[in-house]
């Protein structure tokens, strides 16, 4: 692995056991860190209003990402579409700590992801089973985070593929050798990222949840079922009273296994975001399917 | 007839505060190394039964958050200043600093170093390099900086262990330790192994 593989994968695993937050401006950040994000996510439109005023979806403003940045002191990741490498140029150009290379802003390539691995900032991408996961490593991402809905405030699709990618794990960890070129054609996998997994019995980066995450229960219920971490989309802002959320998705994160805590900094939180449930949408709706 | 009661050989509880970050990668570390029971910890209570601690590299905004919340920071101040031996890397150094120049926030402030969150810069700027480490054995030791706080004055009770461009990035002053950069993902046991000895010999004093 070179030097930049490393320190890419590496702060990835500084994240560990955080939340990462979507935001749209400097006054969302701000309330994001004061409230224990590690880190926040800026983009143009949160997820559920992408949905509710359709249209294409882009890359921040780069004065938004600016301004994010001076007014907070943890990383800054940013979301670029899917395939588009000019709009990723210019987020490294900005400095930004991590690139979203994300299926929740229009995809700009029908059939090609960025080339990641000829740039110096890392990439994170998502993924619904192991053979997405593995594609996007092969193509350089540093961090993936296994797709849920975005949008919805559903947990139904997070909690499908990070079962799907956990459960294909089991399968390439328990494969005799001689069987995993086999698994590797049929997922669509390098062989090389097969053989990786077989042997260290995980994914050779962090992966977070994201996708559908819109109360502290929901959290925690990601981390119980093997999540490294939790991006929360429009579970905040799209709620009553956002500081108060992000806090106690904070704390859910962190405490996952203490459902006493689980449940105190649910109390009495107002209204989460309304939602939609995934399965009254049309495919075309479905954010997880496109560039996979 | 003497029994042998080599205090060495004695088991050591080190305990890595895991409310958030890099927790994972510091009890690998640890699990490797003779006679080290390995603990977790995120709660006061969980004090009570640690010989030595390590703050993790991570968020120390976020960590540092958690740990008030809880009643944790105070908790752990009081036992570092009582002398339970220390180790932050990284967030875990910001944790212990007197003083952070760029932030208002101060955390345990129990160490005499003045330090500037991310002072290398953003990730563009994480690195990795390899020098000597005064107290460190068996040549070179592997560096690795992620968004890694500059430590910018030393006072004069502490002692720069390694110094990379004219400027110190690990110190220890009494049975505290902190390195702007992280051993734990090194692929190397020595820093460990050096801190538990350390752990060991002030336990013993």
């Amino acid at each position: 692995m070179d030097d930049r593989t490393k320190v890419n994968r590496d702060l990835a695993k500084m994240l560990k056991g955080g939340v990462i937050m979507d935001v749209v401006d400097a006054e969302q950040a701000k309330i994001a860190e004061a409230a224990g994000a590690v880190a926040v996510m800026a983009l143009e439109r949160v997820p559920a209003d992408i949905r509710k005023a359709g249209g294409v979806a882009r890359m921040s403003d780069p004065k938004l990402i600016k301004e994010i940045q001076a007014a907070v002191s943890i990383p800054v990741m940013a979301k670029a579409r899917i395939g588009h490498f000019l709009e990723a140029r210019v987020l490294e150009a900005l400095g930004v700590d991590y690139i979203d290379e994300s299926e929740v802003l229009t995809p700009a390539d029908d059939k090609y992801h960025i080339e990641k691995s000829s740039f110096k900032v890392p990439f994170v991408c998502g993924a619904r089973n192991l053979g997405e996961a593995l594609r996007r490593i092969g193509e350089g991402a540093a961090m993936i985070r296994t797709k849920g809905e975005a949008g919805t405030g559903d947990i139904v699709e997070a909690v499908k593929h990070l079962r799907t990618v956990h459960e294909e794990i089991r399968d390439v960890v328990n494969a005799p050798k001689e069987e995993l070129m086999t698994i590797a054609k049929n997922m669509g996998a390098p062989y090389e990222l097969i053989l990786e997994v077989h042997e260290l019995g995980r994914l050779p980066v962090v992966n977070f949840s994201a996708g559908g995450v819109a109360t502290p229960a929901d959290a925690a219920f990601m981390m119980a079922l093997g999540a490294e971490g939790v991006f929360v989309g429009s579970g905040i802002f799209k709620s009553e009273d956002p500081a108060r959320r992000a806090a106690a998705i904070v704390k859910a994160v962190t405490y996952w296994n203490d459902y006493a805590v689980v449940a105190e900094v649910s109390e009495g939180l107002g209204e989460a975001m309304r939602g939609i449930d995934v399965r009254g949408t049309e495919d075309a709706a479905h954010y997880a399917e496109r560039g996979v | 007839m003497i029994l042998a009661t080599d205090p060495s050989l004695a088991i050591i509880r080190i305990g890595v505060l895991s409310l958030q970050g890099g927790v994972e990668e510091h009890l690998q570390m640890l699990r490797a190394l003779p006679a080290v029971e390995v603990r977790t910890f995120t709660r006061p209570s969980e004090l009570a039964g640690l010989d030595a601690v390590i703050l993790p590299g991570g968020e120390s905004t976020a960590i540092g958050k958690l740990a008030v919340e809880n009643g944790l920071m105070d908790a752990l101040r009081s036992r570092i200043i009582e002398g339970m031996p220390v180790w932050g890397t990284c967030a875990g150094m910001i944790l212990l600093a007197r003083e952070i120049r760029n932030d208002k926030r101060r955390h345990l402030a129990v160490m005499d170093i003045t330090v500037d969150r991310n002072g290398y810069g953003a990730q563009l700027e994480s690195f990795v390099s390899k020098i000597p480490i005064d107290g460190i054995e068996g040549g070179p030791f592997p560096l690795v900086f992620i968004r890694a706080p500059r430590i910018l004055v030393v006072g004069p009770g502490v002692r720069v262990m390694a110094s990379l461009n004219g400027e110190p990035i690990a110190c220890v002053q009494d049975a505290m330790v902190a390195t702007a950069f992280h051993p734990e993902l090194s692929g190397d046991t020595r820093f460990h192994r050096w801190f538990v000895e350390l752990a060991r010999t002030s336990n013993r004093g």
